[in-house]
């Protein structure tokens, strides 16, 4: 369904980034959306300027029907059919498009949540395993906003712990009816949706997935739940008494559920991350704005270094995040396209792109959910005590961002399967980490490259790139040689290496971008490479301090010694003046008023 | 019915001004662009709410300016108009452009031709009167309200203190202010059929120049608040009659 065309020739499989280089030239870049794209972004931009964010206030108070009546315009508007097929009453847009309604109205605050809430989770379960009779019944409906969709999966004691459920269906004697027994919470959606993908254990021990529609005898559920943050969006509990499904109401095969509740789960992390970036750059655009009246000391506050640092690192990180979230993007977008040529139906076309890219999806849901905790946290410390006032949006924000670091598998949960689906993948020989692994190991005991430098553009970005790779390779390649089976155990190691490889995939996609720019020959990209510099200089520190640890906690003696010395060998930059370079980012960014990139 | 609406391309309302050339240009870098507001949401809006009324309405819409004007066309595409026509030239003389819209106005033979009451970065509010004059057709400015009543138009235009009803036989020129209609936003079905309207571009003819920018300049800075203590009133005094001179 990809509107833009594409060779799929060099497209790099899941995770592969960390074994081969990327060609700036095919990394795809925010700057390569097309004209349809951009105005789609302005339009979701407009909607919640017009229609959300004036009743913001009234959204957090729960009025009564505001949040379904606010959906409905949206799918009018056309915002909830993006990623549904034009025969089932949506657009049929291409995965990037999809992905730019999700960022577009990231700033939307509850409002967002819903959103994001009803055509991903709310709506995929049903689009991707539905059958035809399901899909032609449901899928119309959920496209315009006649009907919300929402998502049963926790359970009060199986968060995490997702296939932990205790949920139960069983067949009824006539056949006619699963009868399910159990709750389920944190419901985004819950109090008014119509629709549920719910999940239960059928002969208790088989996790299926089922369609509950509002009405079904014996379905319930609680009061709205009372919360630190996105206070408008609906959260309740479901409870399941007896309730009859009728069976062909029965999502999938039996016993199937998991692979409907992962799968959906991947597309979700990227979605996260693109709305969390939306509401960082409204987070950083309001923050500035206040830095510019601000007057302490008879200036503007943003005219002070200390506030200049925090607007500058705020841009660094929402840019960064941008590169590397659009280049994931493109790549399940060409994947997908791949399957769809190869004979996989639609469904299973965008599930296994998603699948392919399921690594990335987790770095992108943990960097972009830290990204706008960060930007809300500083956006609060620069309006000072008004920051602490709810008469400043900036509160709504820092309230709001907090959910994005526990939800869609938490921020813990994603960082271990990074590290976990790249070791499954290298046993699988799909990726081949330890050949590489084992090169850089060799190079350890070489003489040190003292090699020339600074040939071409570039030249020595890209080499700090490789080196960080080499880093992450030489430490998980060891730690998993060392440890083996129990490596599992040991979440402080795999949390290293994730945070490694979250740094590295990042600063990766940013270079990428930057030498794109570059090489289109675009003006006044300075700005660009300023960013790209300062985010690059601080990965290499980070990396350095988080492979440190990794080694100490596992390795002793030689062994330690000289990967100490290989790490410090694959962390070295030549000083930078980031002070500078911030201050030339934040001035712009004062200049302008906004988030302008 | 065919209906012309003009659409201009200007800087974003929050755009930062300045100019180079020896304040003779304005500085455009960086610059975001807009459909000038009198154009999008009164004229346009309008002429689309005519064409959902009586959907056999022909709506084409012409811009005059180069080709960096496409982004905001596609855009009025994307509310609504069955296509576009760009004129293009990058002269800003307003009787040049009048005259382009007026060879175009007379090629399609339209019973209506909207503009805005003026756009938001020249401000000319010349553009209607002109090509009105050139098509030798009747000219209502500043309207706040359209109807069409058994073939007529039946426009009203404010007018200071009060409103004024006019009705005019078609073809007729209008210039459209705030109250002709609401903003509206593209939604996505109109932005994905905007692709593939016709957008047809086409050479200037040849017309006068008239006038040209001989500078611009900015408003001078604001000067700050001066704060008078409150046991000085004659300070307040002084300053109200002698420098603010309002008392």
């Amino acid at each position: 369904m990809s509107t833009t065309t594409s060779t799929t020739a060099n497209l790099l499989k899941g995770g592969e980034w960390l074994i081969k280089e990327s060609s700036a030239f095919d990394t795809y870049t925010p700057e390569d959306f097309n004209e349809e794209q951009k105005m789609v972004k302005e339009m979701c931009l407009q909607f919640l300027n017009s229609e959300v964010l004036p009743v913001i206030d009234r959204i957090d108070k729960m009025e009564e029907g505001l949040m379904p009546s606010l959906m409905v315009k949206a799918g009018e508007q056309g915002l909830l059919g993006a990623s549904i097929p034009e025969e089932l009453n949506g657009l049929g847009k291409d995965f990037i498009t999809s992905t730019l309604v999700n960022e577009g109205l990231g700033g939307g605050y509850s409002f967002s949540v819903a959103v994001a809430a009803h055509t991903g989770i709310g709506t995929l379960p049903i689009l991707y395993f539905g059958t035809e009779e399901q899909k032609q019944k449901y899928i119309p409906k959920l496209a315009t906003g006649e009907w919300k969709g929402a998502y049963g999966l926790t359970e009060p004691n199986s968060g995490s712990d997702a296939l932990g459920a205790k949920s139960t269906a069983v067949l009824s004697e006539d056949g006619k009816h699963y009868i399910l027994n159990g709750q389920k919470c944190w419901i985004t959606n819950g109090g008014f949706a119509d629709v549920y993908t719910v999940f239960a254990k059928v002969d208790g021990d088989k996790f299926t997935g089922f369609i509950v529609e509002r009405g079904f005898e014996g379905f319930t559920q609680g009061p709205e739940e009372h919360k630190m943050g996105i206070k408008g969006s609906s959260t309740v509990q479901l409870y399941f008494q007896d309730c009859k499904v009728p069976v062909e109401n029965l999502l999938g095969e039996v016993g199937k559920g998991h692979i409907i509740a992962f799968n959906i789960l991947n597309i979700g992390r990227l979605k996260l991350c693109a709305a969390a970036l939306g509401g960082a750059k409204m987070a950083l655009t309001t923050t500035v704005e206040y830095a510019n009246t601000r007057e302490q000391f008879k200036t503007a506050i943003a005219n002070f270094g200390a506030i200049k640092h925090k607007l500058a690192e705020g841009a660094i990180r929402i840019w960064v995040g941008e590169s590397a979230l659009y280049r994931t993007s493109k790549w399940i977008d060409d994947k997908e396209v791949e399957l769809q040529a190869a004979g996989k139906p639609f469904n299973e076309a965008l599930l296994g792109a998603a699948e392919e890219f399921a690594i990335e999806c987790a770095i992108l849901k943990v960097d972009g959910s830290e990204v706008l905790d960060f930007i809300v946290d500083e956006g609060v410390q620069i309006h000072g005590g008004n920051g602490f006032s709810d008469e400043y949006m900036i509160s709504r924000a820092y309230r709001d961002s907090r959910i994005n670091r526990i939800y869609e598998g938490t921020n813990e949960i994603n960082r271990l399967l990074t590290v976990d689906m790249m070791l499954k993948r290298a046993m699988k020989g799909k990726l081949d980490l330890m050949g590489p692994a084992m090169k850089v190991s060799k190079e350890l005991m070489s003489i040190p490259d003292f090699g020339s430098e600074d040939e071409g553009a570039f030249a020595a970005e890209l080499k700090t790139i490789v080196n960080m790779k080499k880093a992450i390779l030489m430490t998980a390649g060891a730690a998993v040689q060392k440890l083996m089976m129990s490596l599992s155990n040991e979440q402080e190691i795999l949390m290293n290496i994730a945070d490694m490889a979250i740094q590295v995939f990042h600063a990766e996609s940013a270079l990428l971008r930057v030498m794109k720019l570059a090489y289109k020959g675009e003006e006044a990209v300075s700005i660009q490479i300023d960013i790209m510099r300062c985010y690059l200089n601080d990965a290499v520190d980070k990396v350095n301090k988080a492979g440190k640890e990794a080694i100490n906690a596992f390795a002793d003696g030689d062994e330690q010694r000289m990967m100490l010395l290989g790490l410090k060998r694959f962390t070295k930059a030549a000083p930078f003046n980031s002070k500078d370079a911030r201050r030339r980012i934040a001035d712009k960014l004062i200049a302008e008023n906004k988030y302008f990139l | 019915m065919k209906i012309l609406v003009c659409i201009s391309k200007t800087p974003d309302t929050t755009a930062k001004i300045a100019f180079s050339d020896n304040n003779t240009k304005f500085a455009e870098a960086g610059v975001q662009w807009i459909i000038n507001p009198y154009d999008e949401w009164y004229a346009l809006v309008r002429a689309i709410e005519l064409k959902e009324a009586d959907p056999s309405t022909v709506l084409h819409l012409v811009n005059v300016g180069g080709a960096d004007s496409e982004p905001i066309i596609r855009k009025a595409l994307a509310l609504g108009g069955d296509e576009a026509i760009r004129v293009n030239s990058d002269n800003a003389d307003s009787f040049n452009i009048a005259s382009q819209i007026a060879a175009i106005a007379k090629d399609g033979a339209y019973d209506l031709i909207f503009t805005g009451k003026e756009t938001i970065d020249y401000n000319g509010s010349s553009i209607g009167g002109m090509v009105a004059e050139l098509l030798d057709l009747p000219y209502i400015s500043h309207a706040v309200k359209f109807d069409l009543e058994g073939g007529k138009a039946v426009v009203v235009r404010e007018i200071e203190g009060g409103e004024e009803t006019d009705k005019a036989a078609l073809p007729l020129v209008v210039s459209c202010q705030k109250g002709m209609a609401e903003q509206r936003i593209p939604n996505m079905k109109g932005i994905m059929g905007a692709r593939t309207k016709p957008l047809k571009v086409t050479e200037p003819v040849a017309a006068e120049t008239l006038t040209a920018v001989a500078s611009f300049d900015l408003p001078p800075a604001k000067a700050g608040v001066k704060l008078v203590p409150a046991d000085n009133p004659e300070e307040l005094v002084r300053l109200l009659h002698e420098e603010a001179r309002v008392i």
